[in-house]
């Protein structure tokens, strides 16, 4: 017998836990669901836990959680100093993604001389993952394979190692995550380029690369293994992409279970991946990703993540096995058979789940948010969110799968888009490629050639004929529920239910109005029913409700009345993370379950976002998976009948479903939805605010396009802000600055008419923007605090710098707002959550807009202020008082400041500039003494380091170039930096007898189209970038620029690609040169939250 | 899903119905048998050739079966897998779904086509999520595939239905005796009351040589020129096989090497020692059931196929439980305190389902070698 048994640990006393901070791409809200499970498992255990994370948006770092919460930057200097202040015994690196796996490996000395134990998978395990060339060694060492690769540190051993291993070539880039700078070259011309991108101009640029064998057309296999101590180990689940190697695995489609492979392939894969993690010596959870060969038994491990990860999360809703949580106690010393399965509470955790269902993974991009950026999907991950679908058939959950995306299509819609060159779509995937199959296969089922377009669309795009057999399938259901007409024969009705048509699309497909098809399908006695997810395939009873619809299921599960006289309330979710909504209104549904519960109601939620917390089973009395739509929202509230609906949570997507469940006698909690609509009705608010005498910026409808530029006079003329009503997807506002502008704008807007108008208002220049977050019960404000922007009106406020309370603005105007706030209160009835946006200047208030929900700022209001305003304005809505006092804003003795995240490195070409349209991933939220020392903590914590030798200054319009004179000077002179600018800026800079180096942005031949002026001096901007002559760029574009002046955007984009610190708003960059000489970046020390709030 | 697409209907002996659609074979005469349940997600293939389903009509609850078709039908007497029989064993096979459009690079024919080929009836629009929790509360039952239009007592009459004493046995045990494997190998015989082939090509692949014989013929003489005995899996009730017991029981007091049980082998091995069996409510099923070693405290996933259990209560002083099921804590396998007589619950050959206890085989073989 063989025996394996390590020492078991001591059970540490405090555990510090490191969080993923902001969101970004390639790293999301999956953190938030493993940080918070860690947290629960820990705690459970009588272990004190300490969370660093900057996310205030998050549940993890939320009252109730961790003892101890620092919103603070996941750096080494900080945690140390948190580590040592706690006098914590252990640390867990692995629930924070790369950020907090890379912070811990580089504490690993200091960790083992203080005796600070690593919980989980030991430190040399994960380095032999992280470094590419140890990770093939030690594979084969078990004679696993691995892609066959050489790592090479320098241009000439890469163009050796290409040479060796033959074209294609994959390149990859060590310790980076989400696939970021990894490459497919088929050519020696796109090698050179890579290699370029890679190693610098002039292969000045340290970098490790793998020039690895292209295994691209392979499938592409994950494996989710789980070890513990003692060795057992076991595989939670499987996944297949659809879309194979050579696009990464963030940006496929993911099936779960596997659908292709066979037990042998299926095994062969289990097996490999258990020995992999045995020999690395895994403790906790980890995931294998295979390419497995289409054509034989033939397999390459591609990489394994010593951590929790976006799959992980994914893999824990798709089977119901709480892996975040699991590790967690492993890492603590317990081993598998030791826990119990948390679904049946009578089975052992050591098991593997029997799915008798399947998911399906969608990416959501939001590449049309960004001015230049590509649009092809690739090995490196762009994404923003992602959506998980349960059904029991492929067509079912893929088309359930594209609605949840919120992109405006019904499903898998072969008219969604149109396509210039469609065999190009399908071999360069873009975010579209699957309407293209679609399409493609609906023109098939019409020709009677669906088998040769399966082979013609196969060669095109290596996705296995069994994926395209599904989509076909529902092509031809299509064409023949288009082709029968009204009323649908039920046979076909049905088979199309069954495989994921919605309502909308049938009707869309019979030309019928809506809601005729749902009265069809009643009347029919047709519908979904509910079905449990139990781990185990109904083997043995569960005891958790963890849910989803189906018209597979002859009966209900887990549907009835609530125990006692409970009432019941359904909460709904946020949907799917975007741009612009994200783990903010995660943590405001969370909150209003939690708020319910102890108020002593059942508690229902409905949503599908994989990467929450609102979807982890135990956070409610019911969880149901499934789409976030009308027609599910009243399949369900048939069938559960609550007592109230909660759609002012979740953000947009249940907000906006508010007047149409009304009218179909839904009962919504808090404000109605006629008061809703008169928010959100551009007409009817802006008369609600004339009527009681509250300032607004002029605005008007455009539906002729004829009539722009006379309306725009009647403005008051330019700079005016353009936002079409009616979005597809995509870009929506934007300014105008004059009369080309406007007319270019305008015809990007394609249709305006009477229906789909344009709206155009007056743009407010050198005003600040503030939002109020209020809570009202009928009317009367309970709760309420006032943000400031610090960047000047313009720029979308989820990309603006806030701050709490406000340090730029006059008590006078405080009162002002608090006035106008408790007026719209009252005009719109308001019971629950408020935010309205305003603009200030020279004392003169004007609303910008009012959303009667929850906002994105709610979390960030709350923990600065200590008052929880979603537990408040859900105990409200509820009927129940607020449960706490408000607290005035002159009564906080700190400030916090809320600090965008940005993606622009991962979005190749993106024009990293601020502006109406929102750009930001994601958020942190610092507390400090001073407004200057929280700033400074949020930077940080968003990636930014202060500058040490130069910076390039280029200050587009002139009266900026003036304001800006004090603080270049303190740069040079307090900072001692060296000051470079370009020609404008540098001329005053100079009359104001600063010492700055004049450069061009761009020298002639740097430039794509050789466009331009070429300005005297040996160094261009690029280079000074290029050669890390400078570590702070502050690029402030000029205000308008026809042209999309190329050069500005270079410079902003080598920044970016460099990872130089940029600033492109004048004000935020003189506050951050304020808080480097007060503060110093060194300077920082970690406070926690918890201190904060107490004073 | 909603009833009565045409076709057919199972029939439970509660009087519960589940209407479908055929595929497969033409249902031209009811079949019966009792009705079990798998929650494998891949393997249909290793699954319905395994002669320990031969009787039953098969549930799986996994909803999409056939994606990856099933490959060319092997010679006459190769033991090649993914095969693990002669022939698909099922009476009836009840799925969700059953996907005709199949892609894989080892696949010719789909399921449907494959069931067809050989009798099979198969039903489809089921929701076997459903059956399965009813086969869950209300334990086991005996099932029928029929017409529609026909009466649940009608179809009884008419049903074809293996007798599950004796005909069970007689139809999966091998014909005459053969020879599998390197000549200079260790030999094992392998006493086959409806062995997977998975068994033969685990020994075989270790160097063994396997001596196949039926189970239900005398095998003493055979023992005594080998270096170990292999019990391997089979159909049925183990009570019916009182003479094989009996005669293991004999062989056990003279003989010197290795003895090794794989599931039925294992209740027949526990009955031999004086233990006794019982039946499951409604068995196990699957390739993710964890098992506890209790000698060394390692835990194992592994692969099922059973509907009676041994009663370790039973069990002689001489012998002791050396797995347990963690779900359940039913037996998973025993062995003799004083002997190398030992035997196991689940399959380590695996086929379909996790490999992780293929090293019973490696421990066996190494045995044989040696006695």
């Amino acid at each position: 017998m063989r025996r394996v048994v390590s020492k078991a640990p001591l059970k540490p006393q405090s555990v510090i836990v490191l969080g993923s901070g902001a969101l970004q791409i390639g790293q999301a809200g999956e953190f938030d669901y493993s940080g918070s499970q860690a947290i629960k498992a820990f705690s459970e255990e009588g272990v004190r836990t300490v969370l660093v994370n900057p996310n205030i948006a998050t549940i993890q770092t939320s009252e109730g959680m961790a003892d101890r919460l620092y919103l603070n930057a996941v750096t080494p200097r900080l945690v140390r100093q948190v580590a040592e202040d706690e006098g914590v015994d252990g640390v867990a690196l692995s629930f924070g993604g790369q950020t907090a796996l890379n912070c811990g490996l580089e504490l690993e000395e200091w960790f083992r001389d203080t005796g600070i134990q690593v919980l989980g998978t030991p430190v040399k395990s994960i380095r032999d993952t992280e470094d590419r060339g140890r990770f093939n060694a030690r594979l084969a060492e078990i004679g696993v394979l691995t892609a066959r690769s050489i790592v090479c540190h320098r241009r000439d051993e890469a163009r050796e190692a290409a040479r060796t291993i033959g074209l294609p070539l994959m390149l990859r880039i060590g310790f980076a995550l989400g696939g970021k700078g990894s490459a497919i070259v088929d050519t020696e011309a796109e090698l050179e380029a890579a290699l370029t991108n890679i190693f610098g101009a002039h292969d000045t640029k340290q970098a490790q690369v793998l020039v690895e064998e292209s295994l691209r057309g392979w499938k592409e296999i994950e494996y989710e293994v789980v070890r513990d101590r003692e060795n057992n180990c076991i595989t939670v689940c499987n996944m297949e992409n659809m879309d194979p190697m050579g696009i990464h695995t963030g940006e496929s489609l993911v099936v779960a279970p596997s659908q292709t492979l066979n037990d042998e392939e299926y095994q062969l894969l289990r097996t490999v991946s258990i020995r992999t993690i045995q020999h690395l010596g895994i403790v906790g959870e980890c995931n294998v990703q295979f390419a497995l060969s289409p054509t034989g038994a033939d397999y390459r491990v591609i990489e394994v993540n010593a951590r929790l990860s976006r799959s992980s999360a994914l893999a824990s809703k798709a089977t119901g096995y709480p892996l975040a949580y699991v590790a967690a106690k492993l890492g603590l010393g317990f081993t598998l058979p030791d826990l119990k399965n948390a679904i049946t509470g009578v089975t052992k955790a050591f098991f593997e789940p029997a799915l008798d269902y399947l998911v399906l993974k969608a990416p959501r991009w939001d590449l049309g948010k960004f001015q230049e950026a590509g649009t092809r999907i690739g090995s490196e991950m762009k994404s923003v969110g992602e959506v998980m679908a349960i059904g029991r058939t492929f067509p079912e959950v893929l088309q359930k799968a594209l609605r949840m995306l919120d992109i405006g299509v019904k499903g898998l819609d072969s008219r969604a888009f149109e396509f210039e060159d469609r065999d190009d779509e399908l071999k360069n995937a873009t975010p579209r490629r699957v309407f293209a199959l679609a399409q493609a296969l609906r023109e098939a089922v019409e020709a009677g050639r669906v088998p040769e377009a399966i082979e013609e669309i196969h060669d095109l795009t290596r996705i296995d004929p069994w994926f395209l057999h599904g989509v076909a399938e529902a092509m031809r259901t299509e064409a023949e529920v288009e082709r029968g007409g009204w009323p649908i024969p039920e046979a076909t009705l049905e088979r199309a239910k069954e495989q994921g048509f919605s309502d909308e699309s049938l009707e869309f497909l019979t030309g019928r109005a809506r809601g005729e098809a749902r009265a069809a399908r009643r009347a029919a006695g047709v519908g979904p029913h509910i079905a449990r997810i139990d781990t185990l395939a109904a083997e043995f009873p569960a005891e958790t409700n963890y849910l989803y619809s189906t018209y597979h299921a002859s009966g209900d599960e887990g549907v009835g009345l609530p125990a006692g006289d409970r009432r019941r309330i359904l909460v709904i979710g946020s949907g799917v993370y975007r741009i612009g909504s994200s783990v903010e209104f995660d943590w405001c549904c969370v909150n209003a379950v939690q708020a319910a519960a102890e108020l002593g109601f059942e508690t229902l939620m409905l949503n599908y976002n994989p990467e929450t917390v609102s979807t982890d089973y135990d956070i409610c009395d019911k969880l149901v998976f499934d789409e976030v739509s009308v027609e599910s929202v009243l399949d369900l509230v048939e069938k559960e009948r609550p007592d109230g609906v909660v759609v002012s949570m979740g953000g947009q997507i249940p907000n906006r479903l508010a007047m149409r469940l009304h009218h179909a006698g839904v009962p919504i909690l808090g404000t109605s939805a006629e008061d809703i609509d008169r928010a959100e009705d551009r007409n009817k608010f802006s008369a609600l605010l004339d009527r009681i005498g509250v300032d607004q910026p002029r605005w008007a409808h455009v539906t002729d396009v004829a009539d722009a530029e006379r309306i725009v006079e009647e403005l008051g003329g330019f700079p005016v802000l353009v936002r079409p009503s009616y979005v597809l997807s995509g870009a929506a506002m934007s300014v105008a600055h004059e009369h080309h502008e406007l007319a270019r704008i305008l015809r990007k807007a394609k249709a305006i008419s009477p229906e789909h108008p344009v709206v155009i208002s007056k743009f407010e220049e050198d005003a600040r923007e503030i939002e109020i977050d209020l809570v009202a019960n009928r009317g009367e404000v309970v709760l309420w605090a006032v943000s400031e922007h610090v960047e000047d009106a313009g720029v979308h406020s989820g990309d603006a710098t806030l701050v709490l309370p406000p340090v730029d603005m006059t008590i006078p105007t405080l009162g002002q707002v608090r006035r106008i706030a408790q007026q719209i209160a009252k005009e719109l009835r308001v019971t629950g959550p408020c935010n309205i946006q305003l603009l200030h200047r020279d004392g003169i208030v004007k609303v910008i807009e009012c959303n009667l929900r929850a906002s994105r700022s709610l979390p960030f209001v709350s923990k600065v202020t200590g008052r929880n305003y979603a537990r408040a304005a859900t105990r409200i809505m509820l009927g129940a008082d607020p449960g706490m006092e408000h607290r005035p804003l002159y009564e906080l003795e700190h400030v916090g400041v809320k600090v965008p995240q940005f993606s622009f490195s991962r979005l190749m070409g993106a024009d990293p500039l601020l502006g109406v349209e929102m750009a930001s991933t994601g958020e942190v939220g610092c507390l400090g003494d001073s407004f200057h020392e929280a700033l400074l903590h949020g930077l940080v914590a968003t990636g930014f380091r202060g500058p040490k030798k130069g910076v390039l200054l280029s200050l587009g319009p002139p009266r900026w170039k003036h304001r800006f004179v004090r603080t270049a000077r303190t740069m040079a002179e307090e900072l001692g930096l060296k000051i470079y600018a370009t020609s404008g800026t540098c001329r005053v800079l100079r009359e104001s007898g600063i010492d700055a180096t004049e450069v061009a942005r761009v020298r002639s031949e740097q430039r794509p189209l050789g466009a331009g002026f070429d300005r005297p001096g040996p160094l261009s901007a690029l280079d000074l970038i290029d050669r890390g002559e400078v570590d702070l760029v502050v690029n402030v574009p000029v205000a308008f620029d026809p042209e999309g002046r190329p050069d500005g955007y270079l410079v902003r984009r080598r920044a970016v690609d460099r990872g130089v610190p940029l600033i492109t708003d004048p004000s935020l960059a003189r506050h951050v040169v304020t808080a480097l000489v007060t503060h110093g970046e060194d300077g920082l020390r970690a406070r926690a939250w918890n201190d904060f709030l107490e004073t | 899903m909603r009833p009565a697409r045409g076709g057919i209907r199972l029939h439970l002996e509660d009087g519960a119905e589940f209407p479908g659609a055929s595929f497969g074979a033409a249902l031209d005469q009811p079949v019966a048998g009792e009705v079990v349940f798998n929650t494998g997600m891949a393997g249909y293939v290793e699954t319905l050739t395994d002669p320990s389903y031969r009787g039953q009509i098969l549930v799986l609850t996994y909803p999409l079966q056939g994606n990856y078709g099933v490959p060319p039908a092997r010679p006459e007497g190769s033991i090649e897998g993914p095969f693990e029989s002669g022939r698909i064993q099922v009476q009836g096979l009840v799925v969700q779904h059953h996907e005709p459009r199949f892609s894989h690079h080892a696949g010719v024919r789909s399921l449907g086509a494959w069931l067809a080929a050989e009798g099979v009836p198969g039903i489809q629009g089921v929701d076997t999520r459903a059956l399965t929790m009813r086969l869950r509360e209300a334990g086991t039952m005996q099932g029928l595939l029929a017409p529609a239009g026909l009466a649940p007592a009608d179809a009884r009459k008419r049903a074809s239905a293996v007798e599950m004493r004796r005909q069970v046995f007689e139809q999966v045990v091998p014909g005459a005796p053969t020879r599998y494997g390197p000549e200079n190998g260790p030999e094992v015989l392998l006493v086959d009351v409806g062995a997977k082939d998975n068994i033969v090509r685990s020994l075989i692949s270790r160097g063994a040589r396997v001596h196949r014989v039926s189970g239900l013929e005398p095998f003493a003489e055979a023992a005594r020129s080998s270096a170990g005995i292999m019990l391997g899996n089979g159909p049925g009730d183990p009570g019916d096989l009182q003479d094989l017991a009996r005669e293991l029981r004999e062989v056990m007091e003279w003989f010197r090497g290795p003895i090794f049980g794989v599931c039925l082998g294992n209740q027949l091995l526990a009955m031999a020692a004086g233990a006794r069996t019982f039946k499951l409510p409604y068995g196990h099923r699957s390739v993710n059931q964890p098992v506890r070693d209790l000698v060394s405290g390692r835990s194992f996933i592994t692969s099922q196929n059973h509907g009676y259990a041994v009663d370790e209560d039973t069990l002689p002083a001489s012998w002791e439980p050396w797995f347990q099921n963690l779900n359940d804590g039913t037996n998973e396998g025993i062995r003799s305190l004083d002997r190398p007589f030992r035997s196991i619950q689940f399959h380590p050959e695996a086929h379909p389902g996790p490999e992780d206890t293929a090293y019973l085989f490696d421990a066996f073989v190494e045995e044989c070698a040696g006695s």
